[in-house]
């Protein structure tokens, strides 16, 4: 019997022994908060991502590049990563006005230029699906267009997050966009904040792996 | 499996040692008290009681369909492209890993973390094979490089103060001395880089695989766990067959739990939710996507309803964190895989009762894991049917666990089987009394292990039914 069918019949086996049992009922309600508004939704983001230091400005739907441009410059960014024929990297790709800074557009894989990737790029700018209220998570599902490294190796990640799409919760988040019924991408990701660690001596050290900064801009 | 099964019989001589260990019983002390009260503020805005409850129904119901849902995984992480391999022991589960990286003609590994690889051994099975492993969470990386087994399960250098880790990494790696922990951060960076640019494979763990999508469900702070999944262009995740959830929607509980039991955080800074290999028009993530399945002793403790209720875990360490032996003892004296309560409860399946002696009896059974356990494991009471397991004790339920018995002496059970005849005859009983209250004098100062910590019990000159007689006569 190989290894699959032994575990198996083991189970079966072991089950069927005890007469099988009934696991108690769950009860999802504890994970209900109570209604929050979109001001709520936002304060609480705020509230729960600025203690892990992610960076949050909130901005127009018309302007947000202005400011983009701004904080680029402040940061001393040598170069900003933009995905390919989204409508927020083309948008600002013709109102980009910061000469000395170049934007960054890849259509080849990644491990076609994974040297550069990993040396030179200073920052990378994606979009986001919406965020959780309650942890100030940011769902991401990367895409061609914006690969899963864009809010990884660069040392600065830029996120645009649309006002309306907040949501309480993860488990409301799960329910509201049927996301076991309409299935998974290839990767779906959560990120509350850049990258920490505090492996050493519970000391927190931040941008250990993945970005130093995150940085969320949020379009109302 | 032999030099972990010494450790262990070594238990009781490295438990001395870490007590007269003033460092690292330092280090262990500071560290378990920021947790705790982390944890306890994490959770101050919920209901505890009602989320845990909600914890172990889930993980209940996934055990109590563990079989159906397992095949329910395989199917849709097929469906998704993911390659489904099963182990029915660490070393099984070695050799398809070290298969995979063969056939990639793979030298190098790079690993997120993962206890799994820890129990299977992985890396010293892979550096017998030719191919390296190395660890790049900070803290996996820092015992890697000191050749040490992690001391906590979440936080695998707890053992260290920063001194300790930049001697070691300036001894290793030639990085300058110095105490920013921010400066030794990025030099561990630096070089963790260079290799995943360059490894040929990732190797991970999972947090939790939903058998309704197909997904492995990874949390962690640093980025690592992401990068080892994402930028080599093979995956591999390795995982105990006891991890798997039933619907998507069962982790937004798990993970209320996990992270705050584990670190007080309200999450993770990643959660990382794998469902596939690279499509053609994606630009990165692998090309291959492989999950094994490991037994190694889980589907012997399956076999027993109470003993399941060790199938729960969702790996938080909280019951480390609050556990005074080990606060006090560290995670190396343990000598396992799991240290604390969750190793003394998972450990003896692993290795076997007549390896793990002293692990079940290590325990004040003050309780305090079985009250913050997030998915409300009866530790204490586990630790009990072990014990009874070790001796044969239970003459109504005859015991299972492998090596069970072995800590059974014929000397203590002529003594016990003494006892219930000197207790159930009154005759017996009142000769006995007699004798040991004349002959107290004779009583020995020195007990074995009893009077290593206290003085030896003196019998009283009068037995108790003596006194109460006597009083009797007085008073009528
Ligand atoms: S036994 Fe409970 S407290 Fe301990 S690691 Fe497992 S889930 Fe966490």
């Amino acid at each position: 019997m190989n290894a699959r069918d032994a575990i198996l019949q083991r189970l079966y086996q072991g089950r069927e022994q005890q007469g099988g049992f009934e696991p108690p009922a769950s009860d999802f309600s504890v994970l209900q908060r109570p209604h929050w508004n979109k001001t709520k939704k936002l304060e609480r983001f705020v509230q729960a991502m600025s203690p892990v230091h992610g960076e949050i400005h909130s901005t127009s739907r018309d302007n947000w590049h202005l400011l983009l441009q701004q904080l680029v410059r402040d940061k001393g960014l040598r170069n900003l990563w933009i995905g390919n024929g989204t409508p927020h990297g083309s948008f600002l790709a013709d109102h980009w006005q910061l000469e000395q800074v170049p934007l960054l557009q890849r259509t080849q894989p990644v491990n076609e230029w994974k040297d550069e990737l990993f040396n030179d790029v200073a920052a990378a700018l994606t979009g986001s699906l919406g965020a959780i209220a309650e942890t100030g998570s940011l769902i991401l599902w990367p895409t061609p267009a914006e690969p899963r490294v864009m809010s990884l190796v660069p040392p600065v990640h830029f996120v645009l997050l649309d006002s309306d799409r907040l949501y309480a919760t993860l488990h409301e988040t799960i329910q509201q966009e049927g996301w076991a019924k309409n299935g998974m991408p290839t990767n779906a990701l959560l990120i509350s904040g850049p990258s920490k660690t505090a492996d050493i001596e519970q000391t927190l050290a931040y941008g250990v792996h993945g970005p130093r900064e995150l940085v969320v801009l949020v379009l109302e | 499996m032999s030099t972990a099964t010494d450790a262990v019989k070594h238990f009781t001589p490295r438990a001395r040692a870490a007590l007269d260990n003033p460092a690292v019983r330092g280090n262990f002390r500071k560290a378990m008290d920021g947790l705790m009260s982390k944890r306890q503020d994490a959770f101050a805005d919920w209901d505890l009681e009602e989320l845990r409850e909600l914890g172990a129904a889930v993980r209940l119901r996934a055990l109590s369909r563990l079989p159906e849902l397992l095949e329910q995984l395989e199917r849709n992480l097929q469906a998704n492209g993911i390659q489904v391999h099963w182990a029915q022991t660490g070393e099984q589960a070695c050799e398809i890993v070290r298969d995979i990286c063969v056939a990639r003609n793979a030298r190098t590994v790079i690993k997120g973390k993962s206890m799994v690889s820890e129990e299977m051994e992985l890396n010293a099975f892979l550096a017998r094979s030719g191919i390296e492993a190395l660890e790049s969470d900070l803290g996996e990386y820092i015992i890697q490089l000191a050749d040490e087994a992690p001391s906590h399960i979440i936080m695998p250098a707890i053992h260290k103060n920063t001194t300790e880790i930049s001697e070691l990494m300036h001894e290793k790696t030639g990085t300058e001395r110095s105490s920013d922990v921010d400066y030794l951060t990025a030099s561990a960076r630096a070089q963790l880089r260079e290799k995943f640019m360059q490894a040929d494979v990732g190797v991970s763990g999972v947090n939790f695989a939903v058998a309704e999508t197909g997904t492995l469900c990874l949390v962690e702070n640093e980025g690592n766990g992401r990068l080892t999944t994402t930028v080599p262009g093979c995956h591999i995740a390795v995982t105990g067959i006891e991890k798997v959830v039933e619907h998507l929607a069962d982790i937004a509980p798990l993970l209320a739990l996990l992270t705050r039991s584990a670190t007080g955080q309200h999450i993770t800074t990643y959660v990382n939710m794998i469902s596939g290999p690279r499509k053609t028009d994606e630009k990165d993530g692998p090309e291959e996507v492989h999950l094994v399945l490991v037994d190694a002793g889980r589907s012997a403790i399956y076999q027993d309803r109470e003993l399941l209720d060790t199938l729960r875990c969702i790996r938080c360490g909280a019951c480390m964190n609050h556990c005074p032996v080990y606060t006090r003892i560290g995670g190396h004296a343990y000598g396992t895989t799991y240290p604390g309560p969750i190793g003394k409860i998972l450990m003896p399946h692993m290795l076997g009762l007549d390896n793990t002696g002293s692990l079940a009896t290590a325990s004040t059974l003050c309780g305090a894991c079985a009250e913050v356990c997030p998915v409300k494991i009866p530790i204490p009471q586990l630790l009990q049917r072990l014990r009874s397991e070790a001796m044969d004790g239970d003459p109504q339920r005859p015991a299972t666990v492998a090596g069970h018995g072995s800590k059974r002496r014929w000397l203590e059970m002529l003594l016990w089987r003494g006892w219930t005849v000197f207790n159930s005859r009154p005759w017996a009983y009142r000769l006995g009394t007699a004798l040991i209250t004349r002959c107290r004098r004779l009583m020995p100062s020195r007990l074995g292990a009893w009077t290593r910590y206290r003085s030896a019990p003196r019998p009283a000159a009068q037995s108790l039914q003596q006194q109460l007689r006597q009083r009797q006569c007085k008073e009528s």
